[in-house]
């Protein structure tokens, strides 16, 4: 009963919007045509799941959401050991670190493509000393994309995974120190397995954000060069085209990928949200 | 932020809400001010700044509009938006005095694009088309046909001489504005119809051969993928790296601005053919005043519109920021050969003979599906088109019957 607030307050923000898109999704809708509206039944659907062009932005998405987490989750670690490590300063490294997640994504995605334009703005052409046209290629153009997303979200990884570091208790590494084990073992037979849970937390919340990536991919090529995910799809359909039948069906299925994503970690994976932390398994 | 409200119960003047993209010379502004000035306290223009890119002003306006905002009053409309807005009941057809009125004078092409089903929804305002930009220091007779400017640039190439031509090869609105003059140049066209694919084999072939031969070759600039009119198009020229340029008449404007050495050994002439035979049909661009659906005092925004498209704005646009008047007539003023040196007649039977583009409420469906189909240039085997053609035509028929994804 006294989470009857919450409740009410969930269905408001969360079910309400996620219901009149699916209701949406069912019909012929299109503000440019406010006379021709019509229920459609499922045939939106099968126009999106029919289209080669969805199942193409898929595959970016997938590509772009793969790569981009796997590099996060590599270098998020390290940065998580150097942090734990850190005796001085710590609360300064620890907030520098976070800089980059605290800068709006649309400010870093425009300083990322100034940085790699070929025209007269960019710098890492004359730096490196090529001339390379980044955003007039396919996989020039998902490089930078992914590098601009690794670099924002690199810290959110790193906290979530020093925050799994912090519980392991340190006489664990002591034993083992006295039982002979080296650096490597000690990370790979204690450290890793300790923080499996902090790690797959981490990779879940990661997930689900990488698959909905916009911004970078909006600023920087607006979907060109079959850059183009599965979120830009969506937009373009709902705001450009103003179809909002075609449109509500691409978020619906993309709502349901992310479900999909998310019940593959938790039940599969063995996920624990509310207890992601050794001690309490 | 936008004033919100128009009525004023006290007898002042009514703020009526004019959106449309700014212009760097601040034409906008002058023609709000003298409109407003000439009201006797009728109403007053507040200028609300759409974004630079015509898709982004779209979809702002959009936005707004398919939400009944009453605080849109005047509409600088881009001229391919007029008959989805007007299908959507968006904007008020103007009342036949007025019709009259805003389209007397003006170059028959342009009227169309103001026009939806024989009603005027549009004041035009402006208009606007590209010639051909060469360097007379490198060019000694512009060439007339596209194959003859390839040509002419591999020429130069292989003199060691600046040789590309400039093209607006990014994925967005300007593309469809090349390819909508290659094909209308080579006699076919999009659309016959509001929601019937014309796309005619020949011209349409030609077109596209065009387009992959210039992307294949050293003609291409090493950015003609991304390039727009600004960033790789007169800014590149500019900088003396191209030999040609296909572009509006701001360009002239920038270069002599920028770079006079430039500036000066910049040419003109009418954009080239596709078949030898055949006269070229230059883009069309510009901007028409619609009239907001639900803006509370329509009797006022056609008469601020009538304003803001009549002979005196139009010359306040020419002479702050270099555009194109949409009344013939105008052309031998001397705020036109001004601002056009030697070219002003170039400019004036080039909007007289434009191929526009498209008229169909499902306009930007048309548009995305050339954008997917033929983006990049480069993608486009100049030896075998039949393929590309295909899938345009498909993507094409989907788009008018608003079908499938872009």
């Amino acid at each position: 009963m006294l989470c009857a607030p919450a409740v009410i307050a969930m269905l408001l923000v969360t079910a309400y919007p996620i219901g009149y898109a699916v209701v949406l999704s069912l019909q012929n809708l299109d503000l440019r045509f406010p006379n021709e509206t019509s229920w459609a039944g499922l045939s939106n659907y099968g126009t999106v799941l029919s289209s080669s062009l969805w199942w193409q932005d898929v595959l970016n998405t997938v590509l772009i959401a793969v790569i981009s987490v796997s590099v996060e989750l590599a270098l998020g670690m390290a940065i998580a050991l150097v942090m734990h490590r850190a005796i001085f300063g710590r609360g300064i490294v620890r907030t520098a670190v976070l800089i980059p997640y605290g800068i709006v994504t649309v400010v870093a995605a425009y300083a990322w493509q100034f940085a790699f334009l070929s025209a007269d703005t960019g710098f890492v052409n004359p730096a490196l000393n090529i001339h390379v046209n980044w955003f007039s290629g396919h996989w020039t153009s998902l490089a930078v994309i992914i590098m601009a997303e690794v670099w924002k979200t690199t810290p959110f990884m790193a906290l979530l995974l020093l925050a799994g570091l912090t519980t392991i208790d340190d006489g664990l590494y002591e034993a083992a120190k006295v039982d002979g084990a080296n650096a490597v073992q000690r990370f790979f037979r204690i450290t890793l397995p300790l923080m499996k849970p902090a790690i797959l937390v981490a990779l879940l919340f990661r997930t689900l954000d990488a698959f909905r990536i916009f911004d970078n991919i909006f600023i920087m090529t607006r979907g060109a060069q079959n850059t183009e995910s599965v979120s830009i799809l969506g937009y373009n359909q709902l705001i450009s085209r103003t179809n909002l039948g075609l449109g509500s069906a691409v978020s619906v299925l993309i709502f349901i990928a992310v479900l999909i994503i998310a019940f593959v970690f938790v039940r599969l994976l063995g996920v624990r949200m509310a207890e992601g932390r050794p001690g309490a398994t | 932020m936008v004033a919100g409200c128009g009525g004023s119960g006290s007898g002042g003047p009514v703020t009526l809400n004019w959106f449309i993209a700014n212009q760097p010379g601040g034409s906008v502004q002058e023609v709000a001010k003298r409109c407003t000035d000439q009201s006797n306290g009728q109403y007053q223009i507040e200028v609300q700044l759409l974004p630079a890119a015509a898709s982004d002003q779209r979809e702002q306006l959009v936005r707004r509009l398919a939400a009944k905002d009453s605080t849109v009053d005047l509409i600088g409309m881009d001229v391919i938006w007029t008959a989805e807005f007007a299908n959507a009941g968006w904007i008020r057809p103007f009342p036949s005095a007025q019709a009259n009125q805003v389209t007397k004078g003006v170059f028959p092409s342009v009227i169309k694009t103001a026009s939806f089903e024989n009603k005027v929804y549009g004041a035009p305002f402006n208009s606007n088309t590209q010639l051909l930009w060469y360097r007379t220091d490198l060019v000694k007779k512009p060439p007339t046909t596209w194959d003859q400017m390839i040509a002419q640039a591999k020429t130069l190439a292989a003199a060691g001489k600046p040789h590309t031509i400039l093209v607006q090869g990014n994925k967005y609105e300007g593309f469809v504005v090349w390819f909508n003059a290659l094909l209308a140049s080579a006699g076919g066209q999009i659309l016959s119809g509001p929601g019937t694919v014309a796309l005619q084999q020949g011209p349409t072939d030609k077109a596209l051969e065009v387009m992959g031969s210039l992307a294949n070759s050293v003609a291409a600039a090493p950015d003609l993928d991304t390039a727009i009119e600004g960033t790789g198009g007169s800014q590149e020229f500019e900088t003396g790296s191209a030999a040609f340029m296909v572009n509006y008449t701001f360009a002239y404007g920038s270069a002599q601005a920028d770079n006079p050495a430039i500036g000066k050994v910049m040419g003109s002439a009418r954009y080239p053919r596709v078949v030898p035979n055949l006269p070229s049909k230059p883009p069309l661009g510009g901007f028409n005043i619609g009239v907001g659906a639900y803006s509370s005092h329509p009797d006022l925004d056609f008469q601020a519109a009538a304003c803001i498209g009549d002979a005196q704005s139009e010359l306040i646009a020419t002479k702050d920021d270099g555009l194109p008047p949409s009344r013939p007539a105008l052309y031998s003023s001397k705020i036109v050969t001004d601002a056009y040196p030697g070219f002003a007649g170039l400019v004036k039977s080039s909007i007289e003979s434009a191929g526009p583009r498209p008229l169909s409420p499902a306009y930007q469906d048309v548009s995305l599906a050339i954008q997917d189909t033929l983006h990049p240039a480069s993608s486009i085997d100049p030896n075998d088109v039949g393929t590309t053609y295909d899938d345009l035509r498909s993507s094409l028929q989907d788009a008018v019957e608003r079908k499938g994804l872009f």
